[in-house]
Protein backbone atom coordinates (compact mmCIF):
# COMPACT_ATOMS: atom_id res chain seq x y z
CA UNK A 1 0.00 0.00 0.00
CA UNK A 2 1.06 3.51 -0.62
CA UNK A 3 1.49 4.92 2.86
CA UNK A 4 3.67 7.85 2.03
CA UNK A 5 2.13 10.97 3.55
CA UNK A 6 1.71 13.71 1.00
CA UNK A 7 3.11 16.28 3.38
CA UNK A 8 6.35 17.51 1.88
CA UNK A 9 7.87 19.76 4.50
CA UNK A 10 10.87 20.66 2.37
CA UNK A 11 8.80 21.91 -0.52
CA UNK A 12 6.52 23.80 1.82
CA UNK A 13 9.37 25.47 3.67
CA UNK A 14 11.41 26.21 0.60
CA UNK A 15 8.74 28.28 -1.06
CA UNK A 16 7.11 29.66 2.05
CA UNK A 17 3.83 28.01 1.23
CA UNK A 18 1.10 28.36 3.78
CA UNK A 19 -2.51 27.36 4.03
CA UNK A 20 -4.41 30.43 2.73
CA UNK A 21 -6.62 30.53 5.81
CA UNK A 22 -3.76 30.46 8.33
CA UNK A 23 -2.97 34.22 8.28
CA UNK A 24 -6.54 34.83 9.43
CA UNK A 25 -6.33 32.50 12.42
CA UNK A 26 -4.80 32.85 15.86
CA UNK A 27 -2.22 30.12 15.54
CA UNK A 28 -1.88 29.48 19.25
CA UNK A 29 -5.55 28.47 19.48
CA UNK A 30 -5.41 25.85 16.71
CA UNK A 31 -6.52 23.01 16.77
CA UNK A 32 -10.00 24.28 17.53
CA UNK A 33 -12.59 22.53 19.68
CA UNK A 34 -15.23 21.91 17.00
CA UNK A 35 -16.24 18.29 16.55
CA UNK A 36 -15.02 16.18 13.64
CA UNK A 37 -17.51 16.71 10.83
CA UNK A 38 -18.75 20.08 12.05
CA UNK A 39 -19.10 22.59 9.25
CA UNK A 40 -18.26 25.79 11.12
CA UNK A 41 -14.58 25.54 10.15
CA UNK A 42 -15.63 25.33 6.52
CA UNK A 43 -17.58 28.57 6.82
CA UNK A 44 -14.49 30.15 8.38
CA UNK A 45 -12.51 29.02 5.33
CA UNK A 46 -15.07 30.66 3.07
CA UNK A 47 -14.98 33.84 5.14
CA UNK A 48 -11.20 33.95 4.99
CA UNK A 49 -11.37 33.47 1.24
CA UNK A 50 -13.89 36.29 0.96
CA UNK A 51 -11.65 38.58 3.05
CA UNK A 52 -8.70 37.79 0.79
CA UNK A 53 -10.71 38.47 -2.34
CA UNK A 54 -12.22 41.68 -0.98
CA UNK A 55 -8.79 43.24 -0.48
CA UNK A 56 -10.02 45.06 2.60
CA UNK A 57 -7.77 46.61 5.17
CA UNK A 58 -8.01 44.04 7.93
CA UNK A 59 -7.59 46.74 10.56
CA UNK A 60 -10.99 48.01 9.50
CA UNK A 61 -12.79 44.71 9.84
CA UNK A 62 -14.17 43.63 13.20
CA UNK A 63 -15.86 40.37 14.01
CA UNK A 64 -18.35 40.01 16.83
CA UNK A 65 -19.95 36.81 17.97
CA UNK A 66 -22.21 35.58 20.70
CA UNK A 67 -22.17 32.39 22.70
CA UNK A 68 -22.21 28.93 21.22
CA UNK A 69 -20.12 26.76 18.98
CA UNK A 70 -20.19 29.38 16.24
CA UNK A 71 -19.52 32.05 18.83
CA UNK A 72 -15.99 30.72 19.09
CA UNK A 73 -15.20 32.01 15.61
CA UNK A 74 -14.42 35.43 17.05
CA UNK A 75 -11.81 33.82 19.26
CA UNK A 76 -10.14 31.96 16.44
CA UNK A 77 -10.03 34.75 13.85
CA UNK A 78 -7.00 36.99 13.92
CA UNK A 79 -9.05 40.16 13.46
CA UNK A 80 -10.35 42.70 15.92
CA UNK A 81 -12.90 40.53 17.62
CA UNK A 82 -15.23 40.43 20.56
CA UNK A 83 -17.02 37.51 22.16
CA UNK A 84 -20.15 38.96 23.71
CA UNK A 85 -22.72 37.62 26.13
CA UNK A 86 -25.42 35.32 24.90
CA UNK A 87 -27.51 36.82 22.12
CA UNK A 88 -26.01 40.27 22.38
CA UNK A 89 -23.68 40.15 19.41
CA UNK A 90 -25.85 42.47 17.32
CA UNK A 91 -26.26 45.22 19.97
CA UNK A 92 -22.51 45.22 20.58
CA UNK A 93 -21.84 45.31 16.86
CA UNK A 94 -24.32 48.17 16.46
CA UNK A 95 -22.45 50.19 19.05
CA UNK A 96 -19.14 49.34 17.43
CA UNK A 97 -20.42 50.39 14.04
CA UNK A 98 -21.87 53.68 15.26
CA UNK A 99 -18.72 54.58 17.19
CA UNK A 100 -16.47 53.70 14.23
CA UNK A 101 -18.54 54.30 11.10
CA UNK A 102 -15.57 53.44 8.90
CA UNK A 103 -15.39 49.93 10.23
CA UNK A 104 -16.90 46.88 8.58
CA UNK A 105 -18.51 44.96 11.40
CA UNK A 106 -19.30 41.30 10.90
CA UNK A 107 -21.55 39.41 13.30
CA UNK A 108 -20.75 35.73 13.14
CA UNK A 109 -22.97 33.59 15.27
CA UNK A 110 -25.24 30.60 15.44
CA UNK A 111 -28.95 30.21 14.92
CA UNK A 112 -29.77 29.88 18.62
CA UNK A 113 -27.74 32.92 19.58
CA UNK A 114 -28.98 35.18 16.80
CA UNK A 115 -32.63 34.24 16.50
CA UNK A 116 -33.65 32.87 19.89
CA UNK A 117 -31.80 34.67 22.66
CA UNK A 118 -30.92 37.59 20.40
CA UNK A 119 -34.01 37.37 18.21
CA UNK A 120 -35.31 40.77 19.21
CA UNK A 121 -31.99 42.44 18.42
CA UNK A 122 -31.85 40.70 15.07
CA UNK A 123 -35.32 41.91 14.13
CA UNK A 124 -34.63 45.50 15.10
CA UNK A 125 -31.19 45.73 13.53
CA UNK A 126 -32.73 44.53 10.27
CA UNK A 127 -35.60 46.99 10.66
CA UNK A 128 -33.19 49.91 11.16
CA UNK A 129 -30.99 48.63 8.35
CA UNK A 130 -27.93 48.88 10.52
CA UNK A 131 -24.79 48.52 8.41
CA UNK A 132 -23.77 45.06 9.63
CA UNK A 133 -23.03 41.78 7.98
CA UNK A 134 -24.68 38.96 9.88
CA UNK A 135 -23.48 35.43 9.20
CA UNK A 136 -25.75 32.86 10.79
CA UNK A 137 -24.42 29.32 10.91
CA UNK A 138 -27.58 27.23 11.16
CA UNK A 139 -27.18 23.72 12.50
CA UNK A 140 -30.80 23.24 13.66
CA UNK A 141 -29.88 22.82 17.32
CA UNK A 142 -28.13 24.26 20.34
CA UNK A 143 -24.81 22.52 19.96
CA UNK A 144 -22.74 23.72 22.88
CA UNK A 145 -25.40 23.33 25.56
CA UNK A 146 -26.37 19.79 24.65
CA UNK A 147 -28.84 19.56 21.79
CA UNK A 148 -31.94 21.44 22.94
CA UNK A 149 -34.65 22.47 20.49
CA UNK A 150 -33.65 25.65 18.67
CA UNK A 151 -36.02 28.01 16.87
CA UNK A 152 -34.77 26.57 13.59
CA UNK A 153 -35.25 22.88 14.42
CA UNK A 154 -37.64 21.47 11.82
CA UNK A 155 -40.74 19.53 12.82
CA UNK A 156 -39.88 15.89 13.38
CA UNK A 157 -36.41 15.24 14.76
CA UNK A 158 -35.85 14.22 18.34
CA UNK A 159 -33.88 16.57 20.58
CA UNK A 160 -32.95 16.44 24.24
CA UNK A 161 -35.84 18.72 25.21
CA UNK A 162 -38.19 17.05 22.72
CA UNK A 163 -37.38 13.34 23.07
CA UNK A 164 -40.49 12.28 21.13
CA UNK A 165 -39.80 14.59 18.23
CA UNK A 166 -40.13 18.31 17.78
CA UNK A 167 -43.59 19.70 17.00
CA UNK A 168 -42.85 23.42 17.08
CA UNK A 169 -42.98 25.33 13.85
CA UNK A 170 -39.44 26.50 12.98
CA UNK A 171 -38.29 29.91 11.82
CA UNK A 172 -37.74 30.50 8.15
CA UNK A 173 -34.71 32.73 8.64
CA UNK A 174 -34.44 34.26 5.13
CA UNK A 175 -38.14 35.17 5.29
CA UNK A 176 -37.68 36.71 8.74
CA UNK A 177 -34.72 38.79 7.57
CA UNK A 178 -36.48 39.78 4.35
CA UNK A 179 -39.66 40.80 6.15
CA UNK A 180 -37.70 42.88 8.65
CA UNK A 181 -35.96 44.75 5.86
CA UNK A 182 -32.53 43.24 5.28
CA UNK A 183 -30.95 44.44 2.05
CA UNK A 184 -29.11 41.24 1.20
CA UNK A 185 -30.40 37.78 2.09
CA UNK A 186 -28.73 34.58 0.96
CA UNK A 187 -28.66 31.00 2.09
CA UNK A 188 -26.01 28.45 1.25
CA UNK A 189 -24.99 25.18 2.78
CA UNK A 190 -21.53 24.09 3.81
CA UNK A 191 -21.51 21.92 0.70
CA UNK A 192 -21.67 25.04 -1.52
CA UNK A 193 -18.29 26.43 -0.48
CA UNK A 194 -17.57 28.49 -3.59
CA UNK A 195 -21.01 30.06 -3.60
CA UNK A 196 -20.82 30.75 0.12
CA UNK A 197 -17.45 32.45 -0.29
CA UNK A 198 -18.89 34.56 -3.10
CA UNK A 199 -21.94 35.50 -1.05
CA UNK A 200 -19.69 36.50 1.85
CA UNK A 201 -17.61 38.61 -0.51
CA UNK A 202 -20.72 40.35 -1.84
CA UNK A 203 -21.89 40.84 1.71
CA UNK A 204 -18.61 42.50 2.68
CA UNK A 205 -19.08 45.05 -0.08
CA UNK A 206 -22.78 45.61 0.50
CA UNK A 207 -23.93 48.55 2.57
CA UNK A 208 -26.76 47.84 4.98
CA UNK A 209 -28.03 44.84 6.90
CA UNK A 210 -26.68 41.75 5.17
CA UNK A 211 -27.94 38.36 6.28
CA UNK A 212 -26.25 35.17 5.12
CA UNK A 213 -27.41 31.82 6.41
CA UNK A 214 -24.94 28.94 6.18
CA UNK A 215 -26.42 25.52 6.88
CA UNK A 216 -23.96 23.37 8.74
CA UNK A 217 -24.13 19.80 10.05
CA UNK A 218 -24.05 19.06 13.78
CA UNK A 219 -22.82 15.48 13.78
CA UNK A 220 -22.50 15.10 17.53
CA UNK A 221 -25.97 16.14 18.65
CA UNK A 222 -28.44 16.62 15.82
CA UNK A 223 -27.27 13.95 13.41
CA UNK A 224 -26.31 11.25 15.88
CA UNK A 225 -29.48 11.62 17.91
CA UNK A 226 -31.58 11.26 14.78
CA UNK A 227 -29.38 8.60 13.17
CA UNK A 228 -28.53 10.79 10.20
CA UNK A 229 -24.94 9.65 10.00
CA UNK A 230 -21.79 11.69 10.22
CA UNK A 231 -21.04 15.23 9.12
CA UNK A 232 -20.11 14.08 5.66
CA UNK A 233 -23.46 12.26 5.32
CA UNK A 234 -25.21 15.55 6.05
CA UNK A 235 -23.11 17.21 3.37
CA UNK A 236 -24.17 14.52 0.92
CA UNK A 237 -27.78 15.22 1.90
CA UNK A 238 -27.18 18.92 1.17
CA UNK A 239 -25.71 17.95 -2.17
CA UNK A 240 -28.69 15.78 -3.14
CA UNK A 241 -31.57 17.79 -1.75
CA UNK A 242 -30.53 21.39 -2.28
CA UNK A 243 -32.02 23.37 -5.12
CA UNK A 244 -30.39 26.59 -6.27
CA UNK A 245 -33.09 29.16 -6.84
CA UNK A 246 -31.70 32.67 -6.91
CA UNK A 247 -34.27 35.37 -6.32
CA UNK A 248 -36.80 32.90 -4.92
CA UNK A 249 -39.69 34.17 -2.84
CA UNK A 250 -38.42 33.88 0.72
CA UNK A 251 -41.88 32.77 1.87
CA UNK A 252 -41.32 29.49 0.12
CA UNK A 253 -37.85 28.60 1.36
CA UNK A 254 -38.80 26.98 4.67
CA UNK A 255 -37.06 23.74 5.54
CA UNK A 256 -38.75 20.44 6.35
CA UNK A 257 -36.97 17.63 8.19
CA UNK A 258 -34.48 16.12 5.71
CA UNK A 259 -36.48 17.80 2.98
CA UNK A 260 -35.58 20.04 0.10
CA UNK A 261 -33.32 23.00 0.87
CA UNK A 262 -33.75 26.00 -1.37
CA UNK A 263 -30.44 27.85 -1.56
CA UNK A 264 -29.36 30.96 -3.37
CA UNK A 265 -29.33 34.71 -3.17
CA UNK A 266 -32.90 35.70 -2.38
CA UNK A 267 -32.82 39.44 -1.82
CA UNK A 268 -30.45 42.13 -3.06
CA UNK A 269 -31.85 45.64 -2.80
CA UNK A 270 -30.86 49.07 -1.58
CA UNK A 271 -32.29 50.99 1.35
CA UNK A 272 -30.82 53.92 3.27
CA UNK A 273 -28.92 52.71 6.31
CA UNK A 274 -29.62 53.94 9.80
CA UNK A 275 -26.78 56.49 9.68
CA UNK A 276 -27.85 57.76 6.26
CA UNK A 277 -31.43 58.18 7.45
CA UNK A 278 -30.27 59.99 10.57
CA UNK A 279 -28.04 62.36 8.63
CA UNK A 280 -30.76 63.09 6.12
CA UNK A 281 -33.42 63.65 8.74
CA UNK A 282 -31.37 65.89 11.02
CA UNK A 283 -30.02 67.69 8.00
CA UNK A 284 -33.59 68.61 7.15
CA UNK A 285 -34.55 69.51 10.71
CA UNK A 286 -31.46 71.47 11.77
CA UNK A 287 -30.11 72.65 8.45
CA UNK A 288 -26.55 74.00 8.61
CA UNK A 289 -26.29 73.57 12.36
CA UNK A 290 -26.02 69.80 11.91
CA UNK A 291 -22.75 68.13 10.90
CA UNK A 292 -23.36 64.78 9.21
CA UNK A 293 -21.80 61.91 11.14
CA UNK A 294 -19.78 59.06 9.70
CA UNK A 295 -19.94 59.91 6.01
CA UNK A 296 -16.33 60.80 5.28
CA UNK A 297 -14.38 57.85 6.62
CA UNK A 298 -16.36 54.99 5.18
CA UNK A 299 -14.37 52.06 3.87
CA UNK A 300 -15.06 51.72 0.18
CA UNK B 1 8.77 -1.37 -19.96
CA UNK B 2 8.70 1.20 -17.26
CA UNK B 3 11.04 3.26 -19.40
CA UNK B 4 8.54 3.38 -22.22
CA UNK B 5 5.50 4.17 -20.11
CA UNK B 6 5.10 7.92 -19.94
CA UNK B 7 4.71 8.99 -16.33
CA UNK B 8 1.75 11.31 -16.00
CA UNK B 9 2.69 14.19 -13.79
CA UNK B 10 0.04 15.89 -11.72
CA UNK B 11 -0.71 19.58 -11.94
CA UNK B 12 -0.57 20.15 -8.24
CA UNK B 13 -0.24 18.66 -4.82
CA UNK B 14 -1.72 18.88 -1.36
CA UNK B 15 -0.10 19.60 1.98
CA UNK B 16 -1.54 18.01 5.11
CA UNK B 17 -0.92 18.98 8.69
CA UNK B 18 -1.73 15.54 9.96
CA UNK B 19 -1.53 16.44 13.64
CA UNK B 20 -4.59 18.72 13.52
CA UNK B 21 -6.72 16.56 11.21
CA UNK B 22 -9.89 15.11 12.74
CA UNK B 23 -10.68 12.62 10.01
CA UNK B 24 -14.04 14.08 8.92
CA UNK B 25 -13.43 12.88 5.30
CA UNK B 26 -14.79 16.07 3.68
CA UNK B 27 -11.68 16.36 1.51
CA UNK B 28 -11.86 12.70 0.53
CA UNK B 29 -15.53 12.65 -0.43
CA UNK B 30 -15.62 15.96 -2.26
CA UNK B 31 -12.30 15.91 -4.10
CA UNK B 32 -13.26 16.46 -7.76
CA UNK B 33 -10.71 13.94 -9.00
CA UNK B 34 -10.96 11.49 -6.07
CA UNK B 35 -7.23 11.44 -5.56
CA UNK B 36 -7.23 11.71 -1.74
CA UNK B 37 -7.71 8.76 0.59
CA UNK B 38 -7.48 7.93 4.26
CA UNK B 39 -4.12 6.81 5.52
CA UNK B 40 -3.81 3.54 7.36
CA UNK B 41 -1.86 5.22 10.15
CA UNK B 42 -3.30 7.26 12.94
CA UNK B 43 -2.26 10.67 14.11
CA UNK B 44 -1.63 11.47 17.77
CA UNK B 45 -5.34 11.87 18.47
CA UNK B 46 -6.27 8.59 16.82
CA UNK B 47 -7.73 9.89 13.58
CA UNK B 48 -6.88 8.68 10.10
CA UNK B 49 -5.52 11.64 8.17
CA UNK B 50 -5.69 12.06 4.38
CA UNK B 51 -2.90 11.08 2.02
CA UNK B 52 -2.46 11.48 -1.72
CA UNK B 53 -2.12 8.01 -3.23
CA UNK B 54 -2.74 9.22 -6.78
CA UNK B 55 -0.68 12.40 -7.10
CA UNK B 56 -0.93 12.27 -10.89
CA UNK B 57 -4.65 13.11 -10.61
CA UNK B 58 -4.28 16.08 -8.28
CA UNK B 59 -4.88 19.43 -9.95
CA UNK B 60 -4.07 21.56 -6.91
CA UNK B 61 -7.49 23.19 -7.08
CA UNK B 62 -7.56 23.74 -3.28
CA UNK B 63 -11.18 22.64 -2.96
CA UNK B 64 -10.03 20.33 -0.16
CA UNK B 65 -8.58 23.38 1.55
CA UNK B 66 -11.88 25.20 1.21
CA UNK B 67 -13.80 22.25 2.65
CA UNK B 68 -11.46 21.32 5.47
CA UNK B 69 -13.09 22.44 8.74
CA UNK B 70 -9.86 21.87 10.65
CA UNK B 71 -7.57 23.92 8.37
CA UNK B 72 -5.39 20.83 8.03
CA UNK B 73 -5.12 20.44 4.24
CA UNK B 74 -4.64 22.72 1.28
CA UNK B 75 -3.78 22.31 -2.35
CA UNK B 76 -1.22 24.17 -4.45
CA UNK B 77 -0.75 24.21 -8.19
CA UNK B 78 2.78 23.44 -9.43
CA UNK B 79 2.34 26.48 -11.67
CA UNK B 80 2.11 28.69 -8.60
CA UNK B 81 5.10 27.00 -6.96
CA UNK B 82 7.07 27.59 -10.13
CA UNK B 83 6.08 31.24 -10.10
CA UNK B 84 7.28 31.53 -6.52
CA UNK B 85 10.52 29.79 -7.42
CA UNK B 86 11.16 32.26 -10.24
CA UNK B 87 10.21 35.22 -8.10
CA UNK B 88 12.48 34.08 -5.31
CA UNK B 89 15.47 33.22 -7.50
CA UNK B 90 16.85 36.71 -8.31
CA UNK B 91 16.93 37.67 -4.66
CA UNK B 92 20.27 36.79 -3.08
CA UNK B 93 20.13 35.10 0.28
CA UNK B 94 20.88 37.66 2.96
CA UNK B 95 22.48 36.14 6.04
CA UNK B 96 20.88 37.18 9.28
CA UNK B 97 22.84 40.04 10.85
CA UNK B 98 22.83 40.59 14.59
Amino acid sequence: MNELPSFDANLEQEFGLINPVMPYLRQDRIPHIWCPGCGIGTTVNCFARALTDSGMDLDKVAIVSGIGCTGRVAGYMNLDSFHTTHGRAIPFATGLKLANPGMKVVVYSGDGDLTAIGGNHFVHAARRNMDLMVVCVNNFTYGMTGGQVAPTTPVGPSQTTMPYGNFENPFNLPFLADACGAVYVARWTVYHVKQLAKALLEGLHKKGFVFIEAMSPCPTLYSRRNRLGDGVDQLKYYKEKSVIRNGADTKEVGIAYQGEIVVGKFVDRDRPTWLDSMNEHYGKVFGDRFTPYGVTDGQE
Amino acid sequence: MSEATPVKKGKGTVFVRMEICKGCSFCIDFCPTHCIEFSREFNAKGYHFPVLPRPEDCTGCDLCGLYCPDFAIYGVKFKDIEKRRQAAAPEPLVPAQP
